[in-house]
């Protein structure tokens, strides 16, 4: 627990940092009709309000009309986000797990190495990392004369997966030091290589604790990918400037709109952060 | 400071390096007040989003459910959210529905510039995160403190005021660190809703000169500039405000 604690591992939020196991319950029930609540008051806004809107080319449709049409595009956009969100995630974990034990090594150089890697892309804006990888990558590949073309998207998931990969790089050498040395010790008399030592030793019991955190990052991730929107990738966000566009720009939509995406991201995320809290207090190491 | 600039114009005419934000005026003047609103936009989102972690905080031990019923909701809907669709939604959807009204020049005005609508939204979003780190924080302070400030007389207000918080305050300050942390780093979502701040400014540099490698790095090193300065900053606090026997470290 203490080391766990003292690592700066989990640190890109809050969630259930230092709680105890005896919180109280808490009521969020009150969560989901208060979302709706807020959809419901825009949209009624919008209707009353007609009065502020310019003059629309097409003929002009109630909110309910507008989303209801606009959904299964917009839900379209979504699922992009969470392919995106998805791709940075596997890449993101791949490499971060190396990440994570090169900074345990015990080359001096690779550690240092290593560490400075998770600093620099721990403390970086995740946008900035985004409009770089944007920016800077090219936009195909040429291996051998085979030209592999780079989309957008495809740069998004790397630009993703740089924070990714140096959170997820902390969360590793977190659960790795939360492992009681005893452990070692006994795989060391028991004539494991270190390798050996990792992989059916520490690396296993590790999985349990890395999972609330790493369940967290995706979350955030998931989250994340509306940047995206920023440099042009057509997820959900810009899907939903195209689609008011297509209304004819009404003003008095926007609000609506914005709010079926949050909508959308809250019943995703919410259930993965509840699920997180769960496994948090089920894995909770007894002091 | 001219013999400074020459020396990366120079630079420019022998290697191509193009650090124009250095040695150009006017691309200086831009550059250093987007750096100065980004600072100027972490250090009030900082502030009030301490605010409303802690007055959240207090409001969610209050004896009405329905009160500590809101605050969970606020929590959750906000913690679950992207904040870029939750600076959208203000920016361009509340933004829209509310009254216009007249500046200083007499001119029809939106009642939030973008830069407020920023600092609210942020705020916000970050706030929400803050009033979980201390409710987290106030829970590990020992019940016998507050019962030993109930038998000396001390009110449920003082007693947050001057037992609880205080030492909630010092046992969640990693926690809280990490979360400013953050919400310094997400600062440049503002770029979005056209504040012109430092990523915002870059871009407009880049888009002029066509130096995307440099004024990207020198993007990330300013952020990480400011991101250290902020945790050079908790730590001085951290070791200003220790109380020997309370805080993670001693703990243990």
């Amino acid at each position: 627990m203490d080391v766990l604690h003292r690592a700066p591992a989990f640190t890109f939020d809050a969630f259930g940092n230092g709680s105890s196991s005896d919180q109280p319950p808490r009521s969020l029930s009150l969560a989901w009709p208060l979302l709706m609540a807020v959809l419901l008051a825009t949209m009624f806004f919008g209707l009353t309000d007609n009065g502020f809107a310019q003059a629309a080319v097409a003929p002009k449709r109630t909110i309910i009309e507008v989303l209801w049409r606009w959904a299964p595009l917009l839900l379209w956009g979504f699922c992009f986000n969470l392919v995106i969100s998805a791709g940075a995630m596997a890449v993101g974990t791949g490499v971060g797990l190396f990440l994570g034990l090169a900074q345990m090594s015990r080359t001096r150089p690779v550690r240092v190495m290593a560490n400075v890697i998770t600093e620099i892309f721990r403390n970086s804006p995740w946008l900035v990392l985004l409009f770089a990888c944007v920016l800077l990558l090219p936009f195909q590949i040429r291996i051998f004369g085979l030209v592999i073309p780079f989309p957008d998207w495809a740069k998004a998931i790397v630009g993703f997966s740089l924070p990714i990969m140096a959170n997820v790089g902390e969360v590793v050498r977190g659960a790795v030091l939360s492992i009681p040395t005893g452990q070692w010790e006994s795989a060391e008399s028991l004539g494991y290589t270190r390798t050996q030592a990792y992989l059916h030793v520490i690396l296993p019991q590790c999985i349990k604790r890395m999972l609330p955190p790493w369940m967290n990052l995706y979350s955030l991730v998931t989250m994340s990918t509306v940047n995206a929107s920023v440099v042009g990738v057509s997820e959900m966000i810009t899907l939903t400037a195209q689609a008011n566009a297509a209304e004819g720009s009404r003003p008095e939509l926007l609000a609506p709109f914005y709010a079926f995406d949050l909508v959308c991201f809250f019943l995703y995320c919410y259930p993965i952060g509840k699920w997180t809290e769960y496994l948090e207090r089920k894995y909770q190491v007894k002091i | 400071m001219q013999p400074v600039y020459d020396w990366f114009r120079h630079l420019y005419d022998t290697t191509g390096i193009d650090l124009i934000f250095i040695y150009d005026n006017f691309d200086r003047a831009r550059t250093i007040k987007g750096f100065f609103i980004t600072l100027e936009l972490s250090v009030i989102t900082i502030i009030l989003s301490l605010i409303i972690g802690v007055v959240g905080a207090w409001l969610q031990r209050s004896h009405f459910v329905w009160l500590r019923r809101v605050i969970a909701a606020f929590i959750s809907a906000f913690r679950n959210t992207p904040p870029l669709v939750q600076l959208y939604f203000f920016y361009f959807g509340l933004g829209f529905f509310l009254p216009r009204v007249h500046d200083a020049s007499g001119q029809l005005v939106p009642m939030f510039s973008n830069l407020q609508w920023a600092i609210i939204s942020l705020s916000l979003f970050a706030g929400a995160f803050n009033i979980e780190i201390f409710r987290s924080g106030l829970e590990a302070v020992p019940s016998s403190m507050v019962e030993a400030a109930e038998g000396l007389g001390y009110s449920r207000f003082q007693i947050y005021r001057q037992i609880t918080l205080p030492l909630a305050f010092r046992v969640c300050l990693p926690s809280l660190g990490n979360n400013l942390v953050n919400l310094v780093k997400t600062t440049n979502l503002a770029y979005a809703i056209a504040v012109p701040e430092l990523l915002y400014v870059s871009q407009q540099i880049w888009s002029d000169e066509t130096n995307v490698r440099e004024m990207m790095a020198f993007v990330l090193c300013a952020y990480l500039f400011l991101v250290f300065l902020l945790v050079a900053l908790l730590n001085w606090i951290e070791r200003v405000i220790r109380v020997p026997g309370v805080g993670h470290m001693e703990a243990y």
